[in-house]
């Protein structure tokens, strides 16, 4: 790294540049390019599983189990999977653990690099597509079955709702009306939101069919791990409304999974 | 091969300074004052979209003065160089005093080595833990750094102002005295009272609950503090 800024110091491009991605590809490449030739058989790798979300009354959920595997191994009980990418919108994801979690980290840095040289926040939109942007640059690994498939869900200010967009590998982005799930157990985890969710689930109302949606998925899927109330492992979940993004307390969580356990036993 | 006619460098430093230090005096000025949470950083700024005072990182702010669009470099820079370092290392090695030797290294080299030198002066603020993790850098044009304690005033009338805050500062003042006292001192030089809407305002608040310490007070937030 350059220990100073050189002059002159904005670059030779029209403008400042405010996207932190291209600016760490720029000035230190060694760091920025995950390694082109390996393939997920070669070595053990941990995969998350499954995440979820789904829009409510005051805005989206987003939720994920807590298992990731490698393997037949379960190499993590308590994975964090969804997290804020800034003060209005959050990230869930599945897929190897490792270049998902560092394109969360770099995701997040992205957004807040751009809204402190602009001075502006960028729209949901925005966020969405440049999310997709990432998700392409991962593509040489994700054929190399180091796969990246996040969710991503917000509060869009300028309609004034909650909004939902899902991808592929290849940096495919749909927006999604209601609620949408990805990960090995995402399958089983839709069908039950298909059961269950309808429009205008109040905040406990949709924290419970999160939850029973990663139960169900967790039944039907050997990589998705079920709620542990001996072991306090509750899945975790992120609420985006219009105040913010803000995790859901684990009492809150450890509630709703009593309440599905108890009806299921 | 073109011939340039001697100089001495005493005389250019000199040349140099002198044209700095007028481009500087044109424009208004910046006020930087601890306060019982923090740092706040106080200005006069018509441009409710053209700041003088930002956000470089988590815990660190930025306020410069002289020609916009020298000081909006130094800015930009400084939030990349912060980034860059956050993430290379982790978000807590990012420091104030790295920044202000880098700001400090680049000022330095384009004041002495380009054609004309940067008509700014920067002040780059931090808070930490405590009142005692509280530090306020001060960087001049030609690159030279001190470290201020309590207040400072930069820009066109920095003398008059440090003078009018010298007999007021007093530690410890709550958000509303620092703003209600910064603001006064700025219409001071020409005694008049500045309007709310033309106060620019950022604090560095080590009491908020955020990752990000940095809030700018908006229009109403100014004008409650003014009319308390």
């Amino acid at each position: 790294m350059t220990g100073r800024i050189q002059p002159p110091v904005s670059g030779p491009s029209f403008g400042a540049n405010p996207s932190f991605a291209d600016l760490l590809r720029d000035s230190r490449p060694e760091i920025a390019g995950a390694p082109r030739s390996i393939a997920s058989t070669d070595v053990p790798v941990p995969h998350g599983t499954t995440v979820l979300g789904l829009k409510y009354a005051d805005g989206v959920i987003m939720a994920g189990d807590r298992r990731a595997t490698s393997g037949y191994t379960v190499a993590d009980a308590k994975m964090r999977k969804v997290f804020a990418a800034d003060d209005y919108s959050a990230i869930a994801i599945a897929g190897a653990a490792g270049q998902a979690i560092e394109m969360v980290k770099l995701f997040q840095l992205e957004l807040e690099h751009y809204e402190k040289i602009t001075g502006d926040r960028l729209s949901l939109e925005g966020k969405a597509n440049r999310l997709a942007q990432m998700i392409r640059s991962n593509f040489p690994l994700a054929m190399q079955g180091l796969v990246v498939v996040p969710l991503f869900g917000g509060f869009d200010h300028a309609t004034g709702e909650g909004r939902i967009f899902y991808y592929d590998a290849t940096g495919g982005r749909w927006e999604e009306d209601d609620y949408q799930t990805t990960g090995s157990g995402g399958q089983p985890a839709k069908n039950s939101l298909k059961k269950r969710w309808h429009l205008g689930l109040t905040r406990s109302e949709a924290l419970r069919v999160a939850v029973e949606a990663l139960v169900d998925a967790a039944e039907d899927d050997v990589a998705t791990g079920g709620p542990d109330p001996n072991r306090r492992i509750f899945p975790n979940a992120l609420a985006v409304t219009v105040s913010g993004a803000e995790d859901v307390p684990e009492d809150e969580i450890a509630a709703a999974v009593a309440a599905v356990l108890e009806e299921r036993a | 091969m073109s011939f340039m006619p001697y100089v001495s460098p005493d005389q250019m430093m000199k040349d140099r300074s002198e044209y700095a230090h007028k481009g500087i005096a044109r424009g208004r000025s910046v006020i930087g004052m601890e306060y019982a949470d923090g740092l706040l950083f106080v200005a006069e700024n018509p441009s409710s979209t053209l700041h003088k005072i930002s956000e470089i990182y988590d815990r660190i702010a930025f306020a410069g003065v002289g020609k916009y669009s020298e000081f909006e470099d130094l800015r930009i820079a400084g939030i990349r160089h912060a980034d860059l370092r956050g993430y290379s290392y982790g978000r807590e090695d990012v420091k104030a005093r790295d920044l202000a030797n880098a700001y400090s290294q680049s000022l330095s080299t384009i004041f002495t080595q380009q054609m004309k030198p940067y008509e700014v002066e920067i002040l780059v603020g931090e808070v930490d833990g405590d009142v005692s993790g509280t530090t306020l850098y001060h960087v001049l044009f030609d690159g030279s750094v001190t470290d201020e304690h309590g207040f400072i005033a930069i820009g066109g009338h920095a003398e008059d102002l440090t003078e009018a805050l010298k007999q007021q500062y007093e530690e410890g003042w709550d958000l509303a005295t620092a703003v209600k006292t910064g603001v006064t001192a700025l219409g001071a030089p020409d005694q008049r009272q500045i309007e709310a809407s033309d106060v620019e305002a950022g604090v560095l608040d080590r009491t908020r609950a955020h990752r990000r310490k940095f809030r700018r007070l908006d229009d109403t937030e100014v004008s409650a503090i003014l009319a308390g």
